[in-house]
């Protein structure tokens, strides 16, 4: 990331500490994470230590610290999925992918996440491939979408 | 400058424009529900469809209307006819609708699940009104009511329907007047605790202080509930209005959305409410002429579910760790920058403008004493209408999970209410009237409105373990009652889970549980163990048959169930063999199949080839069996 890729970004912001957090997210959306770079870079536009913005960000289940894969695979793990199997399928993304959660697979085709509540729960379980959400999955419909090369 | 009344007499003639149209409106619920059902996928196809034949219409995207199970929604009005709805529409079903009713004149009622007008219409025939279908009926829309009727993205639409009138009305009175109504109202918080929004607002207020905030909490870290997405998503000015109505009660000029960030749409609404409101004026300073100065703040959160709780919000707006801290003082003294702060529901505030426009009397009319207004849920697990609901309070839980809700697929077992903070009821207690006081009496309570039915697939000691695995994680560490009692809770329900209990888990669970409610800083402590005291409350047999039998009857905890494969049925496809990912499945084509136990890792798969799969023949099982400790 170059210079202006950054002062683009913070633009939008006064640079005051409440906008930690928002900063990260911004952040998170256009890297996929937060890396080290980032993490410099926002420690100097916000005057707080590298060690302060690491204390925050590890507090929030949804930073992350390695890089996505192509496809981000998130499966539901709200109330209504859980209880219409959710965890029988996030347990299959993690055999059939080898990796486990918040990890990126060594190819950096797939990363595995869980949410909670995406909003769909008449449609559980449901799991989210980048911005599409698949609803009603299986096991089986899970292999086919993890199998599909594209 | 143009002035309001211009605006919204601009707005009216558009909306009416729109209602007594001569070309066809198309409406397609395009909410996160819908879209995740298809609806964008619909959109394409209806727009290619009109292309093609050359036809001219209108299309309208519109939030969610309820129920969600019957999504994508589509409706369509043709000139001087009411309104129709259809549900499951995928792209060739529009298509065919589309084709039949704006070329042909057949509205295909078949096809057709209710009417928005008034019965006689010839095109009506064979259609019931829509709020009169057994899902809507029981129900009562006040919150709701633009919910899936007007567009979104449009602050015209919300105008021409009364909108920011509640906010004019305020602004002509005194604070404390304003203050008076919502008393007389009656309305509680409907973030969970249900505390008489009146009272902290008269805190806030008589504080000293020319610089108060007040915040509107769309945390939503229940992992089951959707209202407050849906209502953002679906009537975002009616939130704001509310937001503005409660800041001029409390004297506060700057009010701030503290919004989970996955809630992309919402965001996007939000934003674009604003800056629709700053184009008509009514927000930055001297509002409306009245000298009212208003900011909005829309505050992205990292999602958390200890953040929705006041003073860790709060935390997290400063940019810190979400950590709550001890109260006194209390938000309302000190809270946001050391400020005054008022934090309040999105329901709640929602509401407001309703009550503002239509007088306290009016909302008194809604529910019961003591329990005015309505109240919506997400009605969600093993029911067969699911979707989001609004029905007054008082309402019996039956009613809901019944007449609205269809009753469950399987045989109905319980009922989840509030989240990781609530509990589980049993059909024993499905004639308690929905009130906070009476849910809380019953040992759950009213929550902000996750509501999910449980039925005989469901295992309750699995589901308390999900809850408190849940808060377990989402402990913010700061009070070891908390952080360690949780742990200690998900340990001795994990063992029963597996079936390596003794007699003494369930004592040892129940005391632990009540010291840690008893003994935690924060709500989320003192909350988190109801999932437990509940279901030992309500569902003690099941619990005792893990302990003692090694047996769960929902066949549901992994350690205590087998799986199977039933000889009569068992054709022999090889189905599950192909499947399988540890090769525990042997048998040769058309002979019947075996599942090697050491091997098999109960990961599901088989099982749904064998129940899915149109060459296998249901004969998989999963069954768990009695075992004599
Ligand atoms: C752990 C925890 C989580 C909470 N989550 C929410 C939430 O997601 N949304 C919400 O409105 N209130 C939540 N609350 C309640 C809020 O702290 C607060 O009481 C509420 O927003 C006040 O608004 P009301 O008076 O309009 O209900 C939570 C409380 C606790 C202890
Ligand atoms: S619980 Fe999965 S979408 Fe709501």
């Amino acid at each position: 990331m170059k210079d202006k890729d950054y002062s683009r970004l913070f633009a939008e912001f006064e640079g005051v500490e409440a906008d930690l957090i928002p900063v990260l997210v911004r952040i998170q959306e256009r890297d996929g994470y937060i890396s080290e770079e980032a993490v410099r870079r926002v420690s100097r536009f916000l005057r707080l230590s590298e060690n302060q913005i690491y204390g925050v960000a590890s507090f929030y289940p949804k930073f992350r610290f390695t890089e996505p894969g192509k496809k981000s695979i998130k499966v539901c793990m709200g109330t209504a999925c859980h209880v219409r199997g959710g965890l029988f399928l996030s347990e299959a993304v993690g055999w059939q992918l080898g990796v486990g959660i918040g990890q990126t697979t060594a190819d950096k085709r797939f990363d595995f996440q869980r949410a909670g509540c995406l909003g769909c729960c008449t449609l559980a379980p449901v799991v989210m491939v980048n911005e599409d959400v698949h609803s009603r999955m299986s096991v089986i419909r899970l292999k086919e979408i993890l199998e599909k090369d594209d | 400058m143009i002035s309001f009344e211009t605006r919204r007499e601009k707005a009216r003639r558009k909306w009416d424009q729109l209602e007594h149209s001569k070309a066809p409106v198309i409406y397609i619920g395009s909410a996160t529900c819908g879209r995740s059902a298809g609806a964008l996928k619909v959109l394409q196809a209806v727009k290619e469809t009109l292309k093609e034949h050359k036809l001219n219409a209108k299309i309208v995207q519109v939030g969610c209307i309820g129920p969600c199970y019957m999504e994508p929604l589509m409706d369509i009005r043709l000139a001087d006819s009411p309104r129709i709805c259809y549900a499951n529409v995928n792209p060739q079903r529009a298509r065919k609708i589309i084709e039949s009713y704006l070329l042909k004149g057949n509205p295909l009622p078949e096809l057709a699940v209710g009417h928005f007008g008034e019965n006689g219409h010839p095109v009506t025939e064979g259609i019931p009104r829509f709020f009169e279908i057994p899902m809507l009926q029981p129900q009562v829309r006040l919150v709701l009511r633009n919910c899936g009727m007007i567009d979104p993205e449009d602050i015209d639409h919300y105008l021409a329907n009364d909108g920011y009138q509640g906010l004019l009305d305020v602004l002509s009175q005194k604070p404390e007047e304003v203050i008076e109504i919502v008393k007389e109202a009656g309305l509680r918080g409907r973030g969970g605790a249900g505390f008489p929004t009146y009272r902290k607002w008269e805190i806030c207020r008589s504080v000293p202080g020319d610089q108060k905030y007040m915040i509107c909490n769309v945390s939503e870290g229940d992992p089951g509930a959707f209202m407050n997405r849906a209502l953002i998503e679906g009537d975002p000015h009616c939130v704001l209005e509310g937001l503005m109505i409660a800041s001029y009660a409390i004297g506060a000029s700057h009010g701030y959305v503290y919004i989970n960030s996955d809630y992309h749409l919402a965001i996007q609404r939000l934003r674009q409410a604003a800056e629709q409101m700053r184009e008509y004026g009514l927000l930055g300073e001297n509002i409306l002429g009245t000298g009212f100065d208003f900011e909005l703040t829309i505050k992205e959160g990292a999602g958390a579910f200890v953040c929705g709780e006041e003073t860790a919000l709060i935390g997290s707006v400063e940019g810190r760790r979400g950590m709550p801290r001890s109260r006194p003082p209390f938000p309302a003294v000190e809270g946001l920058f050391g400020k005054p702060t008022i934090i309040n529901n999105v329901e709640t505030l929602g509401t407001l403008p309703n009550i503002i426009r239509n007088g306290a009397a009016w909302y008194r009319g809604y529910g019961v004493k003591g329990n005015y207004g309505t109240k919506t849920f997400s009605l969600v697990g093993s029911v067969r209408r699911g979707g989001l609901i609004e029905v007054p309070l008082g309402t019996k839980l039956r009613r809901i999970i019944y007449d609205i809700g269809g009753g469950s697929w399987k045989p109905f077992k319980g009922v989840q209410t509030g989240g990781p903070s609530g509990g589980c009821l049993s059909e024993e207690s499905l004639d308690i009237p929905v009130e906070y006081e009476s849910m809380q009496a019953a040992g759950s309570i009213m929550g902000s409105g996750g509501m999910i039915i449980m039925d005989e697939d469901t295992c309750v000691v699995d589901l308390a373990l999900y809850f408190l695995n849940f808060t377990q994680k989402e402990s913010c560490g700061k009070c070891s009652p908390c952080r360690v009692g949780t742990w200690h809770m998900v340990t001795i329900l994990d063992r029963i889970a597996r079936g390596e209990s003794d007699a003494d888990d369930l004592a040892k669970l129940q005391t632990l549980a009540e010291t840690a409610a008893r003994a935690s800083l924060c709500g989320l402590g003192q909350t988190a163990p109801n999932p437990v005291l509940t279901t030992l409350r309500h569902f003690r047999a099941e619990y005792l048959s893990h302990v003692q039998d090694k047996y769960c009857r929902a066949a549901v905890c992994r350690e205590l169930v087998e799986y199977d494969i039933d000889p009569e049925k068992c054709n022999g496809c090889q189905r599950c063999i192909e499947i399988c990912p540890t090769e525990a499945i042997s048998g040769a084509k058309s002979e019947l199949h075996r599942i090697d136990q050491l091997r098999c890792i109960k990961c599901k798969a088989c099982y749904e080839v064998c129940r899915y799969d149109p060459l296998a023949s249901d004969a998989i099982v999963i069954r768990s069996r009695r075992r004599a400790s």
